[in-house]
């Protein structure tokens, strides 16, 4: 027995659980492949200050030869090109051909990645499913060399095998490019990769992303926030957030000499006068050697440390996105009347700080609404108004990436569900998703997500989440139920009108057939239509219905769509391209929101103060929104690309 | 017939058109056009002990024109006045459906349409009834036909001559209209009149012509008698001296039926004074009659919660006060079953016929 006992390399373990990772099917590795490569690149960007531009390129790779449709291929390679600030010659190999081996791991700050499992998984699977090395090329500055590797990993000991090592030219002045080959599967829909990427530009609208899909079309997110996110500060573990075991680990690696210095410097939150008081309470000398407590002295300590009254960490190391970034993501994917965003204080959950930001974009957007002069259709019985029993789509956010997998499993999306959206005016059959046109965005960043499992798809619900999420999605909520109830009344006394109008004419027609026709109509239409409007209001029913215009009461962070124009955050929305051109517009177009980017990001950011009610749009923002939301997308390429406007077309606006 | 009808639709055309004078009145004077409706609802029903029957009390609920909620419910009042005065001009009958579907259309420039359903203007018909105090007969509005008749009993149909003696096991088709103007009742020579609850108990009786036995006439309602098959029954009542005895099954709907058929409804208790026979007898199922006639525990079956709430309502009701029926009720509410009618087959199929209705008859075995 004990002959067959032997050691498992990690990389074996995962070669036999690949599911544990996100590549259960072929769909889904493909997925997790960009998905890990795209999220490698951001991180990278972001971590080094650059705006990032990430162009995402996928390829049939056909098997035989003839050439196959992307809905059938069975192979793939997969491009991502960054503009990021390259990886030195040195580590190329170990990024991304070593399992577990990474920056990220080991200390607590805020990333995409956390494992450092990712890319080298990613290109593990490649190499079973395809027996094709990962192919990199990275470049760390115009002045060095742009390097060229093929990796592969040794799955046996975990470690990289190099296959070829070259300089190249490349065009780039700086950047990482990665080539993987995979199995996988190309479908839209639910769950692609092209959902991913749509979602990954709403939560990331500093970012660049053009994606080539595999049936040769290119789509272009553009960037329409011109500010890097903060970058986030790395803590140290908070004594609350720490397991037992792990304090024995930090007990033996600890630099310091004492147990009071150790439990200053190795955490947070603990200072030199706290460290005492624990060692005092766990009957510890502040003086004993860390290497040197014993486990059931550990133990004690441990307990003490869980006991004592510790600050909450310091939430610098988390950087949200931001209500105006959210609004911006949110308003340029998705047509909607009415948009918000919350960001959360920050708040803690076994000694990790977290952000919780909920968003929400309501509405079909003007162009969609039903046209007034519709002819009426008679409904027969048992029909309806055709009123859309639609339900809201939920997209989730962990550290900005997006979870596609296993929604019912998240703490987010439990949150919506037991969030009682009708008090806001939305209807919501029980244990369902509130019904509408409604996309809702939650977002949790935090040093540490906690995640249902390694392959990063549902947030575990820790009640310290759970009630974060809640308080943000009624915020949301609140404003939206303002913002209905306030278009509701408006509707309501029209609609009250509106009635009296149609049923004085049935009620006429009545009375003048039982009085065997020879009423004076006309005269009894006049004195009911009289009797109508001094009942409701009369003159200032036209007021309430907004013909006089009232700005969103109040609602901050929120941007409203109507035919009109826009209100709210103007100042957000007017940096967004004007849907039109369709994928592949010309690079002049790319140019314009980058010239002016700085300067108005800025300004955009320093003229809308929180707190300040917004206002309503300026005659010029409103000509623009309306050039923006009449504008025909089928017309893309005749679509006004003016040199004074920064409403250039770039992305058709879509909706899912 | 053709004497009386036209003075008395005149009445009733006359009170569908001033419907329309409400509204030009109150145009003329600027006010808001209000009709009073009186509440069909337990709240405004009343027993009177001393007629023994349940009478309409007073309350009336205003329906105004220029109320969002009520509106769209006046402007439907008026198209189902205009219909009803339509019918009488021209001295037709019609069903309800058909009132529904000749008074729905879209409104002009609109999605909405007038009636949605049936169920919007069935009610307003049974309002424009009370608030102008005129029968549903009165407006040319039948119900479906969907009672029967057999024994000796000769009606005058139309100028036929219908005699239920000679009608075979399926007897006469109650129409819904049996005023003395569409229905004449030539004569009568039984001693008594059955009314049973289920036809398919009916049909028991009819094909072993109990009723040739025991001279007497069969009525079915078939559930809850419909407004044709509780006048015919109060009229053979009334002009023939008959005896009713209600045969229902022993459950709280069952007492319900005979309260209907003896006091009145509450949703009609306009009409109770047309309708009820308050000498009426409640014959069976009675909870006693399972220990009575031997019925095995067995082809009872379960109260059921709603079942347990109806019969606590009807102790409640005025006219169940009577001892006996606090007794009958509360009996059932303790077994905790109700029987069908139907179980009675369990000791015979002719356990009815041949058993069962002999003993009660003669036993003179009823409640009041």
């Amino acid at each position: 027995m004990g002959a067959r006992q032997r050691e498992i390399s990690v990389s074996e373990f995962f070669t036999k659980n690949r599911h544990l990772l996100g590549f259960d099917n072929p769909r889904k590795a493909l997925l997790t492949c960009v998905k890990e490569a795209v999220d490698n690149s951001l991180d990278a960007c972001e971590e080094a200050g650059i705006l990032p531009d990430v162009t995402v390129k996928l390829e049939v790779v056909a098997t035989g030869s003839t050439p196959v449709a992307p809905s059938q291929a069975t192979r793939f390679r997969i491009t991502v090109t960054d503009n990021g600030p390259g990886i030195v010659r040195q580590q190329i190999p170990r990024v991304f051909a070593k399992l577990l081996y990474g920056s990220k791991f080991h200390r607590m700050r805020m990333s995409r990645g956390q494992q450092g499992i990712g890319i080298s998984a990613a290109g593990m699977y490649g190499q079973l499913t395809t027996g094709k090395p990962v192919k990199v090329i990275s470049r760390t500055g115009p002045r060095a060399a742009a390097h060229y590797f093929e990796v592969q990993i040794d799955t046996k000991k975990n470690e990289p095998l190099v296959h070829e090592n070259r300089q190249i030219d490349w065009a780039q002045p700086q950047g990482t490019e990665v080539v993987l080959e995979v199995e996988g599967r190309y479908q839209k829909g639910r769950a692609s990769v092209d959902e991913w990427l749509e979602q990954t530009s709403i939560a990331n609208p500093h970012v660049r992303l053009t994606y080539h899909t595999p049936e040769g079309e290119q789509k272009s997110y553009p960037r329409t926030y011109h500010e890097l996110p903060p970058s986030p500060k790395e803590i140290k573990p908070h004594p609350y957030g720490i397991e037992f075991g792990a304090l024995l680990k930090m007990l033996q690696d600890t630099k310091s000499h004492t147990v009071a210095s150790f439990l200053a410097s190795d955490f947070c939150r603990v200072s030199t006068a706290l460290a005492e008081e624990i060692c005092k309470a766990a009957k510890i000398s502040p003086t004993a050697k860390p290497r040197e407590v014993k486990p059931q002295a550990a133990e004690t300590l441990y307990k003490s440390l869980q006991t004592t009254k510790i600050m909450a960490p310091p939430t610098n190391c988390i950087s949200p996105i931001g209500e105006k970034a959210i609004l911006s993501g949110l308003y340029k994917q998705i047509k909607g009347e009415f948009y918000t965003a919350v960001s959360r204080p920050p708040a803690v959950y076994r000694g990790y700080p977290f952000v919780i930001e909920a968003g929400l974009a309501f509405g079909k957007g003007p162009e969609e609404a039903p046209k007034p002069q519709q002819a009426a259709v008679p409904l027969a019985e048992g029909e309806d108004q055709g009123n859309d029993t639609e339900q809201a789509r939920v997209i989730r956010y962990a550290n900005r990436v997006p979870l596609l997998y296993q929604q019912s499993a998240c703490a987010t999306f439990k949150a919506v569900l037991s969030t009682t959206w009708r008090n806001y005016g939305v209807s919501q059959s029980r244990g369902a998703l509130p019904a509408g046109p409604m996309v809702i965005f939650v977002h949790m960043a935090s040093v540490w997500v906690p995640f249902t499992s390694e392959s990063k798809e549902a947030i575990a619900d820790y009640d310290e989440i759970q009630k974060e999420i809640t308080l943000a999605l009624r915020e949301a909520g609140r404003r939206l139920g303002i913002f209905l109830r306030r278009r509701e009344r408006a509707a309501s006394e029209f609609r009250r009108r509106n009635i009296f109008e149609l049923y004085i004419e049935e009620v006429v027609a009545a009375c003048n057939r039982l009085k065997g026709g020879n009423l004076p109509t006309e005269k009894l239409k006049e004195q009911l239509h009289k009797i109508a409007s001094s009942r409701t209001g009369g003159l200032k029913t036209d007021e309430a219905l907004g013909k006089t215009g009232a700005g969103p009461e109040g609602l901050p962070h929120s941007i409203i769509v109507t035919a009109e124009g826009i209100e709210g955050e103007t100042e957000v929305a007017e940096h967004v391209p004007a849907p039109g051109a369709g994928a592949g517009t010309s690079a002049a177009v790319e140019a314009a929101p980058a010239k002016k980017a700085p300067a108005t990001g800025k300004r955009a950011v320093a003229t809308a103060p929180a707190s300040k009610p917004s206002r309503r749009a300026s005659g010029e923002t409103r000509k623009a929104g309306q050039q923006e939301l009449f504008a025909d997308p089928a017309g893309g390429k005749k679509a006004p690309v003016r040199k004074t406007s920064s409403k250039a077309a770039a992305v058709p606006r879509k909706r899912k | 017939m053709a004497q009386a009808k036209p003075k008395k639709n005149g009445a009733v055309a006359k009170k569908l058109i001033g419907m329309a004078d409400v509204v030009i009145s109150a145009a003329q004077r600027s006010k808001d056009p209000t009709f009073e409706i009186p509440i069909r609802a337990l709240s405004n029903v009343s027993f009177n002990p001393r007629k023994g029957l349940i009478e309409m009390g007073e309350k009336k609920q205003a329906r105004t024109f220029f109320n969002v909620g009520m509106a769209k419910k006046f402007m439907q009042t008026m198209l189902v006045a205009d219909a009803l005065a339509e019918l009488q001009q021209a001295d037709l009958t019609t069903s309800l459906r058909e009132i529904y579907y000749r008074t729905k259309h879209t409104i002009q420039d609109s999605h909405e349409n007038t009636f949605d359903t049936q169920d919007e203007s069935d009610p307003i018909i049974e309002d424009l009834e009370v608030s102008l105090i005129a029968l549903r007969e009165e407006l040319h509005v039948r119900a479906e036909n969907s009672g029967s008749i057999v024994g000796p009993v000769v009606f005058g149909d139309d100028g036929d001559r219908v005699d239920c003696a000679k009608l075979g096991k399926g007897g006469y088709s109650v129409p819904s209209i049996v005023e003395p103007e569409y229905l004449e009742i030539r004569r009568c020579t039984a001693d008594f009149l059955l009314l049973v609850e289920k036809g398919t108990q009916w049909n028991r009786l009819s094909e072993d012509k109990f009723w040739r036995r025991y001279n007497c006439v069969l009525l079915t309602g078939n559930g809850q008698p419909p407004r044709g098959v509780r006048r015919l029954a109060r009229r053979l009542h009334e002009e023939h001296k008959l005896p009713v005895y209600v045969l229902v099954d022993n459950d709280p709907w069952g007492y319900y039926i005979y309260s209907v058929v003896k006091q009145g409804s509450i949703n009609l208790a306009f009409e109770s004074q047309r309708m009820a026979i308050p000498k009426a007898k409640f014959i069976g199922l009675s909870s006693a009659d399972p220990e009575r006639y031997e019925l095995p525990r067995n082809v009872g079956i379960k109260l059921n919660e709603k079942d347990i709430t109806r019969a606590k309502e009807l102790l409640n009701y005025q006219w169940f006060q009577k001892p006996a029926w606090q007794q009958e009720i509360k009996r059932m509410l303790t077994s905790g079953l109700k029987y069908e009618l139907d179980a009675l087959a369990n000791k015979d199929f002719q356990y009815l016929t041949k058993q069962y209705l002999p003993r009660k008859l003669k036993e003179k075995d009823w409640l009041d």
